[in-house]
């Protein structure tokens, strides 16, 4: 294992660890953004550029979704 | 049972699932050393056999198609499952309330934001687009690519255009490429069992290693997923935003 998959690995994880550690939904869709784009950085490190490329996108899309959903709910509740 | 007994039985429960976690890790094999064969005969065969110089891509539209077929209609089925039952609350919605105050400003973007997502918007299109046409020659595919076309529409909705992107009505155009997508894989699964007996043989010219008309079926497979990935992606966000700009509205 390289110094880079290393130093990566251990930023995946700990990010991982930061959106399970998260409680506000909204804080934790961000943190989670983040998260994916650390894990589009391992996918590029260990050599699987397409996979990367998903990553992004998901990335992306996935919490704007959820920030829909979340925008959703909270007008709800303030009826 | 009592707390203290509660936490015993935890106890033991997780002291049981490590020691078989740490077993098992220490079991694997080295990082980076791979030891299956199926790997390294597909990367010396996937070139001279189908003409793809993306392995990978072979493999999934290709060698382990039939299963790819599965995948498509898991996406297939989460995505109209997700239209259905937003689609439902919103006819209700539009009959109680009408149609009024669709138009409503949404959350205020700055400048920057506004500036930048729409420029990428085109670029994104384009992006998406020639990582599907090259699915077969370089890292990337249908499903990639049909992502990275479906982004698009989301930096439309950062530029708060969302309005003019709702006034094109896209909604029959994107049901339509869903359903068009996922079965356009099937039909090239079907050419090949009529032509030669197995469902998705790759049965078409295989062309010169290298253009992007080659490997025989693959591209085909490539446009076909793509198409359905964008569309079921579009969709989707489209009936999220529907729903949160009626709450809005209504």
């Amino acid at each position: 294992m390289t110094a880079v998959e290393i130093v990566t690995m251990l930023l995946v994880g700990g990010i991982a660890l930061a959106v399970v550690l998260t409680k506000d939904p909204l804080k934790q869709v961000l943190v989670f953004s983040l998260f994916g784009s650390a894990l589009a950085v391992l996918f590029l490190v260990l050599q699987a550029p397409d996979v990367a490329l998903s990553a992004i996108v998901v990335g992306l899309a996935y919490p704007v979704l959820v920030m829909l959903t979340l925008s959703k709910i909270r007008q709800r509740e303030r009826r | 049972m009592s707390r203290r007994a509660r936490l015993v039985v935890f106890a033991v429960g997780a002291a049981g699932a490590a020691a078989l976690l740490a077993w098992g890790l220490l079991g694997l094999p080295d990082f980076g050393h791979y030891r299956g064969p199926y790997g390294d005969v597909l990367n010396e065969q996937a070139l001279g056999q189908r003409h793809a110089q993306n392995v990978v891509n072979a493999v999934v539209l290709d060698y382990r198609g039939f299963d790819t077929v599965g995948e498509e209609f898991i996406l297939f089925g989460a995505v109209i499952g997700v239209t259905l039952l937003l689609r439902r609350q919103r006819e209700e919605h539009e009959r109680a309330t009408g149609d009024r105050a669709r138009d409503m400003a949404f959350a205020r973007t700055s400048d920057a934001v506004r500036v930048f997502s729409l420029a990428l918007v085109v670029p994104t299109i384009v992006l998406g687009l020639y990582v599907v046409v090259h699915g077969h020659l370089s890292p990337g595919g249908g499903f990639q690519g049909g992502l990275i076309v479906g982004a698009a529409p989301v930096f439309v909705y950062l530029a708060g255009r969302y309005v003019v992107f709702r006034s094109v009505d896209p909604e029959g155009a994107l049901d339509l490429g869903e359903g068009m997508g996922a079965a356009g894989f099937v039909a090239v699964g079907l050419v090949g069992l009529v032509a030669t007996g197995a469902f998705l043989e790759n049965v078409w010219p295989l062309g010169q290693v290298g253009s992007v008309f080659s490997a025989g079926t693959i591209p085909v497979i490539n446009v076909s997923v793509g198409i359905e990935v964008a569309a079921g992606l579009v969709l989707v966000l489209f009936e999220f935003l529907e729903q949160t700009l009626l709450l809005r509205g209504g």
